[in-house]
């Protein structure tokens, strides 16, 4: 099925993605990279189309254009502040495009297999020396398609083998779709375009981890049953299965993690794709569902690592329970005005603003960036910390920021800007609770102890964004909002900061 | 109560104890006012504008002793007005405790109250009658137009068409209010101002001026400010030694200089020393605000100017605030009527002298027959001292290669291991007995672009993570290679199931690089 010049060009996509991906180390470098990733893809599809092999380009070529069409309306509509709901769902394609492939491969086996019944011979016999599969007559193989003729070579441990990887590739496939699917909802809230309500918080059905464990379980029995020759009964099982761990995994992580069950997706369609790519005997398709795979689970371990948390423990579901006694948090929240605020960053020679998600949720990026600017003017020096899980996405905030046009210059991360907060006057926390708990560091029995969190109560003086008194995303109280040197400057952040605005010289 | 305010009778002293101003903010809290005729005519006030005000003028300082109940001035009483001076008579008004002793036994004898305008301690709510603070902002502000007025040159740098011009440098020694007023003014008109206190914390300050601070290459333990109540205390010789050289340093350069060391009770510190007078260029001059207290320069003649051999100015003067008698009156009225609104609680023209209360305590040196100074110490500290913090512990440079070793070391092993564990893993796999080759080919190419991925993911920036994901999950539409393969086979379901991946996969590969596009766009320097 494959000629010189396809792997040829395989090997040239291969290296653009990878160039691709690397690029994105730095804002000028990325604009090129994302050129490189598209000749890549372009470069792929194109080489597929024409090389051997491939049947009805006319009608894919007409699909391709049918999905370009639907792709450009979801990108150039979407808000910035829902691209953590895009991304997610368009894992969920990918999981499902993965699953489709790899019940075809299953399909295709079944009908070589007929052919070769149809013959009179063996599926995957070998020859007397073992090693050459004894194939089909020359006409009967000709009249295969690519696809066809792939498998038709094929000896049975290669196809046994074959069997191992599809089921992957269905199985992963599968997970990821019903995961994305669940987490689009989570994170899209009241304004998902799903037909059923999902609750947003972390829940599970009674049982919890003894029903993922047993799926999983399920899920190797019904492996060993279809290499054993059940057919393709165990196969829809076996998805069924992949279906319900997708569901239930991801059913019972709150929305705070959402930045690891994200990247965790996002790395799952890749070794998806990867597995697909070793039934399919597809050099490229295993290349870069690797980058993508590998990707993936460096920014979940990242994302893990920012909130101190292992990796499985989110995975599972949720936080552990707190192993004694939280520290009870004593005084009151004290309210302010936006006068007071107003007057605060008038004084003030050095501002650092800490956003949230409650600053996505109220799409006050455009305010916060006026506000920038106006203070800028001013003299002032304004800076931005980001903690590495603010928001639902990783480099959520930044993105945010980005679109409103804050110069990416004065968006610092954690570890850049947690030594300045002593010489901070004023630090201005929107919409972000857990990255600015001091219990993380001062509360050994906190369920977020040991977190990095930002360090903003060292600022002579701390306000705070915020709807209600509510707790954050994690449900534990903040003592960041009960301190000495914090003002709670309470009400929905866009509202806040637009009331904020005119009274800033 | 009536308030009274005689003419001063210190020669050269041109300020008034009562204004317009004051006495009707006076007559509010119920008393009334009297003043000797022709008192504010030095400082611009008419008697007419007096008695517009409703006070009333009397002819003699006689007459105005014995009609007022309390008598607000300036200056220390001399020995006629302290005959004049009779039992239950307050008297507001400058008067050293300490150089005063004689008058002040005198006052309480008679059974007089006094209450000493440089006695009010130095605390936030007494700033407002804080005579001292607001004649030494004069004092800093007259002080740079004086030394102006004997100086030859701009202030300001200038390029003219008629030549260049360089500013002038201007060193303020002390940076109390007299200095920091000083500073102010001195910036404000153009010159280049160094500035110098002994105590560490007022860089900050000076700096808020826009004025240099002058760090002395010299480590000791500083006595906090807060400590003394705001106030400097004298130093360690050495510490001197080092303030001393680098004013030697510095003297050669600056065009103006003015001292305002001064260290309560004592007699000023000598500062400016006549080698660096002598260093100074022609023409340079020097205004020395502590010439009461015999001055921080030696040569300084106190309420004189002199000029030195080599061409130098020495400016001795000690009556700056009534230099600027208008602004100085008007300030200084000001402080007596706070003072008498602290003393007129009820508003109603009686006078409570509370001796509870921290600040009428503390100005009063003599009261009911009795001498009340020293007072007690304020219960209030004057400034929160700043706590003492313990420096970071620095690592050592053997601690620190020893620390670098270790992690290392952690991070060799922890790579040989992952190293050792992943090639174990693919031996194993290679070892499986019948594993066919042409699935080890494929692994190959597997593991190296999990590798590949590793090492490149690491470098991506933390910014761009959302961009990230959004490449990777268009990338992974790849997927539509599988599904154009499968979409020629005969069977009709496979066709099918092909033709909807084909279809999902572009909407992800056209949907992801798009956004992944805006996304990036929209990233940009300031």
């Amino acid at each position: 099925m494959e000629n010189a010049f396809t792997i040829a060009a395989y090997v040239v996509a291969a290296i653009l993605f990878i160039l691709s991906l690397g690029g994105l180390s730095g804002q000028e470098s990325a604009k090129r990279a994302v050129w490189y990733g598209i000749v890549g893809m372009a470069i792929a599809v194109l080489a597929t189309l024409i090389g051997p092999g491939s049947g009805l380009w006319f009608a894919s070529l007409v699909l391709i254009a049918g999905g370009a069409a639907v792709g450009y309306q979801l990108a150039t509509k979407v808000e910035m502040t829902q691209m953590p709901e895009l991304v997610a769902i368009m894992h969920s394609l990918v999981g499902l495009a993965a699953v489709f492939v790899g019940f075809n491969a299953d399909l295709m086996i079944n009908y070589i297999g007929g052919v070769y019944e149809a013959e009179g011979l063996v599926m995957g016999a070998v020859d007397a020396g073992g090693v050459k599969a004894i194939g089909l007559p020359k006409e009967v193989y000709e009249g295969l398609s690519a696809f066809g003729q792939l498998i038709a070579k094929k000896s049975s441990v290669e196809i046994g083998i074959l069997r191992v990887e599809l089921v992957l590739g269905i199985w992963i496939g599968a997970v990821t779709f019903t995961g994305s699917v669940i987490a689009y909802a989570k994170l899209a809230g009241s304004s998902s375009k799903l037909p059923i309500n999902i609750d947003t918080s972390a829940k599970k059905l009674p049982g919890g981890h003894m029903l993922n464990a047993g799926a999983a379980a399920l899920s190797v029995l019904l492996l060993i049953v279809y290499l054993g020759g059940s057919g393709s009964w165990a196969l829809v099982l076996l998805t069924l299965a992949g279906l319900f761990i997708g569901y239930h995994l991801i059913m019972g992580i709150g929305g705070a993690d959402m930045p690891v069950v994200v990247s965790m997706l996002n790395s799952y369609s890749g070794w998806a794709a990867a597995a697909i790519g070793f039934s399919l005997g597809n050099d490229l398709l295993i290349v870069v569902g690797a980058l993508v795979g590998s990707s993936g689970a460096i920014l979940s371990y990242i994302m893990c690592k920012a909130m101190n948390r292992s990796f499985v423990s989110v995975i599972l579901g949720g936080f552990g329970g707190p192993a004694g006694e939280q520290m009870a948090v004593e005084g009151e929240q004290i309210a302010i005005e936006a006068d007071g605020v107003a007057a605060a960053l008038n004084e003030a020679d050095s501002v650092v603003i800490i956003p949230g998600y409650g600053m996505a949720v109220a799409q006050a990026q455009q305010g916060v960036a006026e506000l920038t600017r106006k203070l800028r003017a001013a003299g002032k020096t304004v800076r931005f910390a980001i903690h590495p899980v603010a928001g639902r996405l990783p480099g959520h905030m930044n993105v945010l920021l980005a679109e409103a046009k804050v110069p990416y210059d004065i968006v610092l991360e954690m570890d850049e800007i947690n030594d300045d907060f002593p010489d901070t006057d004023v630090a201005i926390v929107i919409g972000s609770n857990d990255i600015v708990n001091p219990a993380a560091q001062d509360d050994p029995n906190s369920p977020i102890a040991g977190m990095p969190v930002l360090e903003c109560w060292k600022a002579k003086q701390v306000f705070v964004s915020k709807r209600g008194q509510g707790t954050g995303y994690s449900g534990i109280e903040n003592p960041l909002f009960f301190k000495d040197n914090t003002r709670m400057f309470y009400g929905d952040a866009k509202a806040s900061i637009d009331k904020l605005l005119p009274i800033i010289d | 109560m009536k308030i009274g305010t005689p003419k001063e009778i210190f020669a050269g002293e041109h300020r008034v104890a009562m204004t317009p101003e004051s006495a009707l903010a006076l007559q509010k809290l119920g008393h009334t006012c009297v003043i000797e005729a022709g008192a504010g005519a030095a400082a611009g006030f008419a008697d007419k504008a007096y008695k517009e005000a409703g006070v009333e003028v009397v002819k003699t300082a006689a007459a105005l002793w014995k009609a007022a109940d309390v008598v607000a001035k300036v200056r220390v009483p001399d020995d006629a007005e302290m005959k004049r001076l009779r039992a239950d008579q307050t008297l507001i008004s400058f008067f050293s405790p300490v150089a005063d002793e004689d008058k002040m036994q005198a006052a309480a004898k008679k059974g007089a109250t006094v209450v000493a305008m440089e006695m009010i301690p130095r605390i936030s709510r007494a700033q407002k009658m804080d005579a001292l603070s607001s004649m030494a902002n004069i004092a800093g502000y007259r002080a740079v137009i004086e030394a102006g007025n004997n100086f030859g040159r701009f202030f300001t740098g200038q390029i003219t068409a008629a030549g260049k011009v360089p500013p002038a440098k201007v060193l303020v020694v002390g940076a109390g209010v007299a200095g920091l007023a000083a500073i102010g003014t001195s910036t404000s008109l153009g010159a280049i101002t160094y500035a110098f206190d002994v105590r560490p914390e007022v860089a900050e300050q000076v700096e808020s001026m826009g004025a240099e601070f002058v760090y002395l290459d010299f480590e000791e333990e500083q006595t906090d400010g807060a400590a003394t109540g705001g106030y400097a205390s004298v130093s360690s010789p050495e510490f001197r030694e080092a303030q001393l050289a680098k004013f030697r340093e510095l003297a050669p350069e600056v065009d103006i200089v003015i001292t305002t060391a001064l260290i309560p009770n004592r007699d000023a510190p000598e500062l400016w020393t006549e080698d660096m007078v002598k260093a100074m260029k022609p023409g340079s001059v020097i205004v020395d605000l502590a010439a009461e207290k015999g001055g921080n320069c030696k040569l300084t003649v106190m309420d004189e100017k002199i000029v030195t051999a080599n061409g130098v100015t020495i400016i001795g003067y000690t009556d700056f605030p009534s230099r600027m008698a208008t602004q100085a009156s008007s300030l200084y009225a000001t402080n007596i009527r706070h003072l008498m609104t602290d003393l007129t609680p009820e508003k109603d023209g009686e006078i409570n002298h509370n001796m509870e209360d921290d600040v009428i305590r503390g100005a009063t040196i003599a009261h009911g027959k009795e001498v009340t100074f020293p007072p007690p110490p304020p219960k209030v500290a004057a400034i929160a001292a700043a706590p003492k913090k313990e420096p970071a512990k620095e690592l050592t440079a053997e601690e620190k290669r020893a620390a670098e070793d270790a992690a290392f070391k952690q991070q060799t092993r922890n790579q040989v291991t992952l190293l050792g564990v992943g090639a174990a893993l693919v031996l194993g796999v290679g070892l499986i007995p019948g594993m066919p080759a042409s699935f080890m080919q494929h692994f190959i190419v597997f593991v190296l672009s999990v590798f590949i991925g590793f090492q490149v993911i690491w470098n991506v920036a933390h910014s761009l993570h959302t961009p990230l994901m959004a490449v990777t999950n268009a990338i992974s539409s790849i997927i539509i290679l599988g599904a154009l393969i499968q979409v020629g086979s005969s069977s009709l379901l496979i066709t099918l199931l092909g033709a909807l991946g084909i279809f999902m996969a572009s909407v992800n590969i056209f949907g992801g690089f798009l956004v992944t596009r805006r996304m990036l766009a929209m990233f940009q320097k300031s």
